[in-house]
């Protein structure tokens, strides 16, 4: 239901913060912010995290620019990056879910849509998933369980803390039911780590909906959140259905949910690193002795 | 027979029932002895029923599980348990109809019940929601399994939703976190837990309710990642396709008992549930038993390992070294 409405609102456009790709003006030296319309140079944003430096407006960034604005330079060690997904419903709608696989890793140069490993924050380890909205809308199927599964099983072996960087449309429908069930074995593996008292946070980015906010997003110790991030169960368009009348401005933001109370803070991506070290050392993590 | 609420595959069987109908008046108003002719279509239109219902599409599955007449929570709830109470509230400010649950007694047993509740009628299924549970119901489900746990009462659940409620109260209050906490709450519990989707288990609004260490199905009920309206409405960008998407969704008892996801698929009277209540009564009573028996003599560790494998084994992924050919079902 969450993820129709994701699908209906990106065609429409018309979220709260859109999702937009920066755009590029001529020779891509600048980038046009869509929410202030302020051109910028591309580097300049680039360094600001992708952040507009007039209005703080996130642009969307992928696993790979998320991981270097989190871990330490070099210390990310990616895992379980050979398990690659398959169809094992023989799926097909318009087209084959095994096309659209490969198309979608061709163009993405991706397996699937999380990255998972381990890595250090200012010299405190951490276990790190970083999902991918490029990735067929971030969508969980059976890799991102499996490979989300195994790196919560490694975090509570190594007894380290956890963050996933949650942007999904919700559960993938191409895997039918074996989808829905990664909702359970994700939250199984927290509930291991859990037990033993170590810290997980998830980071709530734009968007994260469906399944995946009915599992491991709300499930953290501490719930961070990127500003204006829409994070939701349900779809809007669905819920205005239902109601037949309108929804709120800031409904399903993450300043409507810190509200609420399902969110701990709002980081802005500037601030990130700095803030996860602080949550981390407070919580008792210590630097990694460093050999030789 | 007129009254009874009829599917729209099932109208080959309406003429041979009304044959049946004015022979059997026929019989009452004279002194003809039609009791062959009687006979001979009886037979026939229950040959008739039985090849319907053995060759249902999935489409026409779940309009068998959305059946207004088909067994419901509390029905079972009824027919297996001769005391039970029913419990209320989430105890933080709701008491949710859509999900009801309390405690009864099974055959020797005592036991926790809890299960979405849809209506029958119009004003029933406004009352409940059509069964489409708030965050207080997973909440109050929550609760009333805690509470389970605590006193060392297995739990038995029973799935019957289209999905977890969608609305703007719904959404302030959590219905995600809600959902979620119970996921990783079930795999703590100390008891059985015995889950069956007796109608439709509409994704996460079914899961919430549904970690468990045997999940059982009816023959006609099914059990979605999104329904097949959504889904097609997304993927075939045509809500008109829904019955593909149906299809292509592997929703039935018999497709999910091959992914691994279903322990056990319970068969249904042609015509299915709501032909037979009380047979359906005794088919899940005999099974839920059965499994309940296996589980008692697991100890609470045994049963929390083992429910964890269960789930940890859900999913197909291709690791170095492995084909397609090697994860072919």
């Amino acid at each position: 239901m969450s993820l129709f409405d994701w699908f209906a609102d990106r065609r429409k456009d018309q979220y709260v913060g859109k999702v937009t790709q920066e755009q590029d003006e001529g020779d891509g030296l600048w980038s046009k912010c869509p929410e202030c319309s302020q051109v910028v140079y591309r580097k300049d944003l680039i360094a600001n995290a992708s952040v507009c430096s007039h209005c703080g407006y996130h642009n969307r960034i992928d696993s790979t620019e998320r991981i270097a604005l989190i871990a330490d330079a070099g210390s990310f060690i990616a895992i379980n990056g050979e398990l690659e997904p398959t169809d094992p419903l023989g799926f097909k709608d318009r087209r084959a879910y095994a096309d659209r696989l490969r198309e979608t890793q061709a163009k993405t140069g991706l397996r699937d849509a999380v990255i998972t490993g381990m890595c250090r924050v200012d010299n405190l380890p951490m276990a790190l998933a970083v999902m991918d909205f490029r990735f067929m809308g971030g969508s969980m199927g059976s890799v991102v369980g499996e490979r989300i599964t195994r790196l919560v099983e490694r975090a509570t072996d190594e007894r380290v803390p956890l963050l996933i960087v949650c942007a999904s449309g919700g559960a993938r429908m191409q895997e039918g039911m074996l989808s829905l069930m990664q909702m359970a074995k994700i939250s199984g593996a927290l509930e291991r780590h859990r037990e033993q008292g170590l810290l997980y946070m998830p980071l709530l980015t734009h968007p994260t909906t469906g399944g995946v906010t009915a599992s491991f997003a709300m499930l953290g110790d501490l719930i961070l959140a990127e500003p204006k991030a829409l994070i939701g169960f349900a779809g809007r368009r669905v819920i205005e259905q239902t109601l037949r009348e309108k929804l709120p401005d800031n409904f399903q933001t993450a300043e409507y949910l810190q509200e609420h109370g399902f969110v701990d803070t709002i980081v802005p991506r500037t601030q990130l690193k700095t803030t996860l070290a602080s949550l981390l050392r407070l919580h008792g993590s210590r630097p990694v002795e460093v050999v030789g | 027979m007129a009254r009874r609420h009829l599917l729209e595959f099932e109208k080959p069987l309406v003429e041979l029932e009304q044959q049946i109908e004015q022979i059997r008046d026929l019989a009452r108003s004279s002194e003809v002895d039609v009791s062959q002719q009687l006979l001979q279509l009886e037979t026939l239109a229950a040959r008739r029923r039985e090849e319907i219902f053995s060759s249902l599409t999935p489409a026409q599955k779940i309009q068998v599980a959305r059946h207004p007449h088909r067994p419901s929570t509390l029905d079972y709830i009824q027919m297996f348990c001769d005391e039970w109470v029913e419990l209320h509230g989430d105890r933080r400010g709701s008491d949710d109809q859509a999900l009801v649950g309390g405690v009864g007694r099974i055959g020797q047993r005592s036991v926790l019940l809890i299960g979405h509740q849809k209506g029958r009628d119009t004003k029933e299924n406004v009352a409940r929601n059509f069964g489409m549970a708030t965050p207080g119901g997973y909440r109050k489900a929550m609760r009333l399994m805690d509470h389970a746990d605590r006193f060392g009462l297995p739990i038995l659940s029973f799935i019957d939703t289209p999905g977890a409620y969608a609305g703007l109260l719904a959404e302030e209050q959590g219905q995600g976190e809600a959902i979620a906490v119970n996921l990783r709450e079930m795999f703590r519990l100390r008891v059985p837990v015995i889950a069956t989707v007796i109608g439709e288990g509409g994704s996460g609004g079914a899961l919430g309710i549904g970690v468990a260490d045997r999940l059982l199905m009816f023959q006609h009920s099914v059990y979605t990642v999104a329904s097949p309206e959504a889904c097609a409405s997304i993927l075939w960008r045509d809500a008109a396709k829904a019955p593909e998407a149906a299809a292509a969704l592997r929703i039935t008892g018999p497709d999910l008992r091959s992914l691994g996801v279903v322990d056990e698929v319970l068969p249904e009277p042609a015509g299915g549930n709501n032909w037979a209540p009380l047979q359906a009564g005794e088919v899940l009573k005999e099974a839920i038993e059965r499994h309940l028996g296996e589980l008692e003599s697991l100890s609470s560790k045994e049963l929390r390992d083992q429910r964890y494998r269960k789930f940890r084994a859900m999913g197909r992924v291709l690791t170095a070294g492995t084909t397609e050919n090697d994860l072919a079902v």
